[in-house]
């Protein structure tokens, strides 16, 4: 084997810890993220769990990055390895050059080790043993001993997490204390033992300006509330459980009046995922905002609903945060793979307002956003996460409000404009714009009654099979989709330095890694102009953007390219245009993998004439 | 053409009642159903009972699933909204407009088919939640819609039309809204209207889950006697089934009988019903009597009819999630939305 020496890196490194599920590691690891934080470098962090509770294999990755980049990077430059049952495979995932950091409480074989890794044990057990002896304090210490040790071999300023500790421990004088004490114990011994620091180091610095850390789901709960919301339905499914959770958190803060206590909000934890969509059906069609949040699966149950609330036009807001499928797949992985399920989701001609934000700032604007357009357009808005916005914390610009912002309850008729004679046809597009007006129930004792149904109906709701008053209706509803497209947000268009004849098409939570790559691949002479896009149906300037290159790049995270497919069902494009770029083993994306991919086919491209390259 | 049975005293400008409205004002689009349909004389049970409680029509919300029960409120409370959803989704549908507007009345229909089978977990789960509504099942024992197969309420060992004889246990949906808390649980007959009027009238009136099961005989699939060809092209040719009367058509079924006696009722198959009705005597706030007096009689092959079980101080979903008076569907930006101030101090707690 090669003598490798070690990694030697300020501000730019991979940490993963490998834990075992249940041990009380995840709070010392977000601390260890955090603590970076306040050094004023920024750092993207991934949970990595399997479909378990407790006893089995966990990962949590901190990704260290002075410049930024908040996608995930591949590879690991230290390992913290905390789990026996992982061991040889978390050795072997170490970069060369890399440490990996142990328990050496238990002397281990030397061919368990590497020869091009540098070795740092540390006895933990011995250690927390010597200092407590209930059985739980002694586990959840031993993670805070850790990150002492951690502080010392990458040079981490202890006031800075010390401070971070008070503020999780506010109030709580004895568990403050308890746990500062055990961060010394480790840095301590680390100190004294050890050589501190180690070629990876955490440098003060300003990079994180006022960028705040937060989980997308719990963003797009925010959005929620913000956006109007009262009720919420929903049945637990990972990724999406912690939507419905941080929304009844923020309800809870935020939501009760002031002089009686009671709550302005509505939350129900359904019976299934049909229960908690028809609650949001049923709330919407009597006006007031619903939603809910779910995963593939769920998607699944409430199609037969969504064709009624598209075809009854009826609001509902989905957030559909993406796991990997098809079936159970991999319920703890992410995926972008609920597109096309989505955008055409249940039987006969349907189509859905889809939206996809890039990171947990726009799932909070995109969440609030979408109870407009639901009611605007009487019909489902999805919103579109993933487990790798939805569950992780990411550093994005702060959320902001506009005070002076209305709700658009769309068109409403109310017992006034009834009053005054206005003629109420449900299903009438008095301003041809596809959008018809409702009516909520109680409005008026003798006019605006209607009959909601799944059935077809003539523009006055009166329940008809005719064929050509079924046709109109359903070319009514292609007419209030096409108005959807000036609606829903528009896509961001980003041109290369030099004028080029490539583009890349990405979405969701590609952005981070997207951006990155752009620039290893401007590093490796590769232009290419990109286009982020943020909601179906696409707007026209999706369509002129492929016009404009010889070929497009599709990058996509799921098998079947179900991006590209929508846009070549929906624009008519010629499909050799766009050349599929996919990762879909779980993992989110990363810079590597897409600059690698579009980099060697640019690559190809040199030497091949394009029209052989491209079929 | 079935029409929804009319009161004698039923002239405009006749009978009012405390808010100065008519039967008309009550009623609805004429029913498509057979005529003899179970169904039409509940609906016109539902009629009397808005009546005679001066509800304010365009007050109550009417929410079914699918089935020939479910098109059912299109016949009644014309000037109300009504929202034929899905197949056996009823509950949550109603559940959620609850939840949006607590003002108004609720009033859910359904079949047996529709809330026994494909619907049984809503109806578990919008009576345990308590929901403040009246739900009615307008039972027949078969599948009307899709013409006549066995529903989960059909008696093990009754026949089909075809002649197929039933092995599985039947579902009592009164029995387990009473096992589930329902607060209200009633079982009625279509055609004893004495009973059903003033049961659907005190449903609507309780604040809390009220459920009623009505047996409803349907003409169609408890018609064994010919004109089953017939029948079934009409049926398949949907928008033709108000020719559907003219081939199978019968008077609907209808007893009046005295409380505490047994009431033999005959089906338009010929299979009879023993009604047996609520003695004056009977406690109906003892949860558990109720159970065993229904199970008591089951056994016997007797279907007890009249308010089984009532709880006069009941909850509701509402009451449980604390929930404002205001209905949430009136609460605008003001009350809603915590600002850009609080926004900011959330942005910094996450730094
Ligand atoms: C998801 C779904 N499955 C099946 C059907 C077909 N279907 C329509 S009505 C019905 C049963 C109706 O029976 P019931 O609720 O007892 O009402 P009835 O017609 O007897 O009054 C069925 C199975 C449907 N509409 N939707
Ligand atoms: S088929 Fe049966 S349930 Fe349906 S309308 Fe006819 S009689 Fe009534």
């Amino acid at each position: 084997m090669s003598v490798q020496s070690p990694i030697s890196s300020v501000n730019d490194f991979v940490v993963r810890f490998a834990n075992v599920n249940g041990s009380g590691s995840a709070s010392a690891n977000e601390l260890f993220a955090r603590s970076i934080l306040r050094h004023g470098v920024p750092v993207s962090p991934r949970n990595i769990f399997p479909s378990n509770i407790q006893g089995l294999p966990t990962w949590y990755e901190v990704r260290v990055t002075e410049d930024g980049h908040l996608g995930a990077r591949g590879g690991v430059d230290m390992m913290v390895a905390m789990n026996p049952q992982t061991w040889d495979k978390d050795v072997a995932s170490i970069e060369p050059g890399g440490y990996l950091f142990y328990d050496s409480t238990k002397p281990m074989p030397t061919s368990k080790f590497r020869e091009d890794i540098t070795v740092i044990g540390v006895p933990l057990t011995a250690i927390t043993n010597s200092t407590y002896t209930d059985p739980r304090q002694r586990q959840l210490f031993k993670n805070i001993i850790y990150l002492g040790a951690l502080c010392a071999l990458l040079d981490l300023d202890p006031k800075l997490v010390e401070q971070l500790i008070g503020e999780q421990y506010k109030g709580k004088e004895k568990l403050l204390s308890s746990n500062v004490h055990a961060l010394h114990l480790g840095r301590d011994w680390a100190l004294q033992n050890l050589k501190c620091p180690i070629g990876l180091r955490v440098k003060k610095s300003d990079k994180v300006g006022d960028r705040i850390f937060i989980e997308g789901n719990s963003a797009a709960a925010l959005g929620a509330v913000y956006g109007g919301a009262t009720v919420c339905a929903w049945y637990p499914i990972t990724p999406s459980s912690s939507v419905a959770e941080a929304f009844t958190s923020h309800c809870k803060k935020y939501r009760h009046d002031p002089e009686t206590g009671k709550a302005k909000y509505a939350i129900v934890q359904g019976e299934d995922e049909l229960a908690s969509i028809g609650i949001v059906i049923g709330a919407s069609w009597n006006g007031a905002r619903a939603f809910t949040a779910t995963s593939g699966p769920g998607i699944s149950l409430m199609t037969e609903f969504i064709g009624l609330s598209y075809f009854a036009e009826i609001p509902a807001v989905i957030m559909n945060i993406q796991r990997a499928g098809p079936s159970t797949g991999m319920p703890t992985r992410t995926q972008q793979c609920d597109v096309i399920a989505c955008a055409y989701a249940s039987h006969g001609d349907t189509k859905h307002v889809l939206l996809f934000p890039e990171d947990p700032a726009e799932a909070f604007e995109f969440a609030a956003a979408a109870f407009d357009l639901a009611e605007r357009l009487q019909t489902t808005i999805f919103l579109m996460l993933d487990l790798d916005i939805g569950m992780n914390h990411r550093l994005c610009r702060p959320l902001k409000w506009d005070d002076a912002k209305q709700y658009d309850r769309g068109k409403v008729m109310t017992a006034e404009m009834l009053e005054e004679g206005r003629d109420f046809g449900r299903y009438l597009d008095v301003d041809g714009d596809g959008i018809p007006y409702r009516t909520y129930p109680g409005t008026h004792p003798t006019k605006g009654s209607y009959f909601t149904r799944g059935t077809s109906r003539d523009r006055y709701a009166r329940y008809s099979e005719e064929g050509a008053v079924y046709a109109d209706n359903m070319q009514r509803l292609v007419r209030k989709f096409e108005t959807a497209q000036d609606m829903v947000p528009r896509p961001l268009q980003a041109n290369a330095a030099k004028p080029t004849k490539y583009g890349v098409l990405y979405f969701g939570s590609t952005s981070p890694a997207m951006d990155e790559a752009i620039g290893i691949l401007e590093a490796r002479g590769h232009q290419l102009d990109r286009m982020r896009i943020r909601a179906f149906p696409f707007h026209s300037s999706v369509a002129s953007f492929i016009a404009d290159h010889d070929f497009v790049y599709v990058v996509e995270q799921n098998r079947d390219a179900q991006l590209r497919q929508l846009i070549v069902n929906e624009n008519g494009i010629d499909p050799v245009r766009l050349v599929p770029i996919l990762h879909y083993d779980g993992t989110p994306i990363t810079a590597r993998f897409i600059a690698n991919s579009i980099g060697d086919h640019q690559d190809h491209l040199k030497v091949t004439p394009l029209r052989k390259a491209v079929t | 053409m079935t029409y929804i049975a009319k009161p004698k005293f039923h002239h405009p400008g006749l009978k009012k009642n405390e808010l100065g409205y008519t039967h008309r004002d009550y009623e609805g689009k004429i029913s498509t159903l057979c005529a003899g349909c179970g169904h039409d004389s509940i609906t016109a049970s539902i009629i009397e009972a808005c009546y005679e409680l001066s509800i304010e029509p365009h007050r109550v919300a009417k929410i079914s699933g699918i089935g020939c029960s479910s098109k059912t409120p299109d016949y009644f409370l014309g000037n109300s909204h009504g929202f034929n959803s899905v197949h056996g989704r009823m509950p949550s549908v109603l559940t959620g407009a609850n939840l949006a507007n607590r003002d108004l009345i609720y009033l859910g229909v359904s079949g047996d088919g529709d809330s026994a089978s494909i619907g049984f977990g809503q109806f578990a789960h919008s009576i345990r939640r308590a929901v403040n509504m009246t739900y009615i099942v307008e039972n027949n024992g078969v599948y009307g819609l899709t013409k006549g197969q066995f529903s989960a309420t059909a008696d093990r060992g009754s026949k089909s039309k075809k002649g197929v004889t039933n092995t599985d246990n039947a579902i009592d949906l009164v029995a387990i809204a009473l096992q589930l808390g329902a607060t209200f649980v009633a079982r009625s007959f279509s055609g004893d209207k004495t009973q059903l009027v003033p049961l659907i009238a005190a449903a609507i009136r309780h604040k809390g889950a009220s459920f009623i099961d009505v047996i409803s005989p349907c003409i169609a699939f408890n018609n064994h006697a010919g004109s089953t060809k017939s029948f079934d092209y009409v049926r398949e040719h949907n928008d033709a089934v108000n020719r559907l009367d003219v081939l199978v058509g019968r008077d609907p079924i209808s007893v009046d009988y005295a409380p505490g006696t047994v009431q033999v009722v005959e089906q338009h198959d010929g299979t009879r019903l023993a009604l047996r009705k609520l003695d004056a005597d009977y406690d109906p706030h003892d949860r558990l009597g109720a159970q065993t007096f229904l199970q008591k009689h089951a056994a016997k092959g007797q279907i007890v009819t009249g308010l089984l079980y009532v709880d006069p101080d009941a909850e509701d979903l509402h009451t449980h999630l604390d929930t404002v008076e205001t209905p949430l569907n009136t609460l605008d930006e003001q009350a809603l939305c915590p600002g850009s101030a609080v926004l900011d101090k959330i942005n910094a707690s996450l730094r």
